[in-house]
């Protein structure tokens, strides 16, 4: 394999071999899943009841004829997730730098946060329904809720887990505070921030579900609720699914962001031996 | 600064400072002490040490773990403030960073992020002068510690004694007039750190700057320095300051030099009086064989 010791390979060549081991390695992951709906079917076909395990063909055709009920349900759902998540963001990150840089907010607010990050969070949906009610607001809240604290947590621990020495050199170039933050610090802290955004992604949407069971009337969860009360365990499997790919969604989306604004994390080719 | 106008123009060159204007320049450490912890619980880092570095001079520090050549390294860099005592220099009392100085730690301290070329190139950024006019200077100075085919690499795909040369040129790139090292070779294995020593010496005959060598290896010291300060444990003194005059280069050949066995036999009898080291084995007593 062509792998990043190989320096004085001509480059064509090398560059060739990535990117073919590449989409070799980039498609395996294929072969889990095709075993998984192997699995699948072969349960169905062993005589397993409908209603407890329908067949992937029959999840399929569920899908199709309830296209469009899904789809607005799905809409309402992920925009839930994103506005929370986008809360999230927008606080958790100047909170991070305010407790990173200030002794004051460090001694004060952080202990707090340390505090609230043990609360389960999930159990406080439901006062979150007396507090803002049943519509779109307790929704964002949850969601907000559950993906602030990973953010937030990597942030700080990214800003200040800097290696003193790298403080001294930085010291002897009489850099001010500005160029610190931008040229050392921020580069520095995004590989933590960006492992918080992708914990963060994956839990908005578990936010937003719960959220939704403890009561809605519309959304996923709602979707998913009713389907399990009328038995219908096809349209729960294809809401499930439809609630999967969201999540996976947002969290590519996050890995999408963090190979744009890190792209040193991951060596061309995505070699992840050399740490 | 004169300095950085000079570098414009010898953009194509290593530094080399035959400048006689910096010539009679020297610092100056004076009844420096340094107390760390507590004051139920004072941890004596250092007390009061006074040393002259020349310009131009190559001085190594030895002395056991803990004994303060960090905390002196630091305080000469500004960096740490002497609990009592002065350091000056041709600028006036020390209060604050100098930054006309290159800084080399034990560790490389390069930034992940960035290619080994804009890793030198940093140095110009912090100060807020553009790193482009320098880039030409920087890859010189990356060719001349063996690294011109790997300037678009990244830290992490170059060795430990790479990195190091690495971490080196980013020291010198601005041409300061005071080189801090703090057991730069420290983590290196010895047949590297032996070759970063030869090197070293030959990049410094080029430049002839002020150096500050901080290491454990009494054989490293006396092979590179002008005068060796040898320092005794805590409470962090200078014992005694050891001139050491073998002709340079010294290179590999140097170890066989009468003058190199007899300044290493001296110190390391310092260290025996000084219970540093131990005759027999310490060790094995305690141990209870
Ligand atoms: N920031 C600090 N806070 C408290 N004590 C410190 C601090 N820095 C150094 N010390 C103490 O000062 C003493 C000297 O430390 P220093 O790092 O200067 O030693 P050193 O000679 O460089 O040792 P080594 O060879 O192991 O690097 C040590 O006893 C250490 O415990
Ligand atoms: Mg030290």
């Amino acid at each position: 394999m062509a792998g990043p010791d190989e320096i004085s390979k001509p480059r064509g060549l090398s560059a060739r071999l990535i990117i073919n081991g590449h989409i070799l390695r980039r498609s395996r992951f294929l072969v889990g899943f095709v075993l998984l709906f192997a699995l699948w079917e072969l349960a169905v076909q062993s005589g397993v009841k409908e209603y407890v395990l329908p067949s992937p063909i029959s999840v399929f055709y569920g899908f199709i004829e309830h296209w469009p009920n899904l789809l607005t349900n799905a809409w309402t759902t992920t925009v839930e997730i994103i506005a929370g998540y986008a809360l999230a963001i927008a606080i958790s990150i100047p909170l991070a730098l305010l407790i990173a840089f200030s002794r004051l907010f460090e001694e004060t607010i952080y202990p707090v946060v340390v505090f609230l990050q043990i609360v389960p969070k999930i159990a406080v949906a439901p006062l979150f329904i007396i507090w803002f009610g049943f519509g779109f607001t307790p929704k964002v809240l949850l969601v907000f809720l559950l993906s602030f604290f990973p953010i937030v947590v990597s942030a700080i621990a990214g800003f200040k887990s800097i290696n003193p020495e790298i403080v001294d050199f930085v010291r002897t170039t009489g850099a001010n505070g500005f160029r610190t933050f931008f040229k050392i610090r921020l580069p520095h802290a995004l590989p933590e921030i960006f492992t918080g955004l992708k914990v963060g992604a994956a839990l908005s949407a578990t936010a937003a579900v719960v959220a939704e069971f403890v009561a809605s009337d519309r959304g996923l969860g709602y979707l998913l609720l009713q389907y399990n009360g009328d038995l219908n365990t096809r349209m729960v499997f294809a809401a499930i699914i439809l609630l999967s790919a969201i999540g996976v969604a947002i969290y590519f989306m996050a890995e999408l962001l963090e190979r744009i604004f890190v792209p040193w994390r991951l060596p061309p080719g995505g070699h992840t031996d050399v740490t | 600064m004169s300095n950085r106008t000079r570098n414009a123009n010898t953009t194509d060159r290593l530094p080399d400072v035959t400048d006689l204007s910096t010539k009679q320049s020297a610092i100056r450490a004076e009844g420096v002490s340094k107390t760390f912890g507590t004051e139920d619980r004072p941890i004596v880092a250092l007390s009061s040490v006074d040393l002259t570095i020349k310009d131009g001079e190559f001085i190594a520090i030895v002395g056991p773990s803990g004994c303060g050549k960090s905390t002196l390294l630091r305080i000469v860099a500004g960096i740490s403030k002497p609990t009592t005592g002065t350091v000056t220099t041709p600028h006036g009392v020390v209060t604050s960073p100098l930054t006309d100085v290159g800084i080399v730690f034990q560790s490389p301290v390069l930034l992940d992020w960035r290619n080994i070329l804009d890793n030198v190139l940093i140095q110009f950024e912090l100060r807020g002068i553009k790193a482009k006019d320098f880039s030409d200077r920087a890859r010189n100075l990356l060719g001349a510690v063996g690294l011109g085919d790997f300037l678009n690499r990244y830290p992490r795909e170059l060795s430990g004694g790479m990195r190091q040369r690495a971490a080196i040129a980013r020291a010198l790139v601005h041409n300061p007039s005071l080189l801090l090292m703090d057991e730069p070779f420290g983590a290196l294995d010895a047949l590297t750190r032996e070759q970063m020593r030869v090197d070293l010496e030959a990049l410094w005959l080029k430049s002839r700057k002020t150096v500050l060598f901080v290491t454990h290896g009494i054989d490293e010291a006396v092979l590179l320095a002008d005068r060796v300060v040898v320092m005794s444990p805590r409470p962090g003194r200078i014992e005694q300051v050891i001139e050491v005059d073998i002709p340079r280069p010294r290179g590999l050949g140097a170890r066989r030099d009468p003058t190199f066995l007899r300044i290493t036999e001296e110190i390391t009898n310092i260290f025996l009086s000084r219970g540093v080291f131990h005759q027999g084995s310490g060790l094995s007593e305690s141990l209870g064989h």
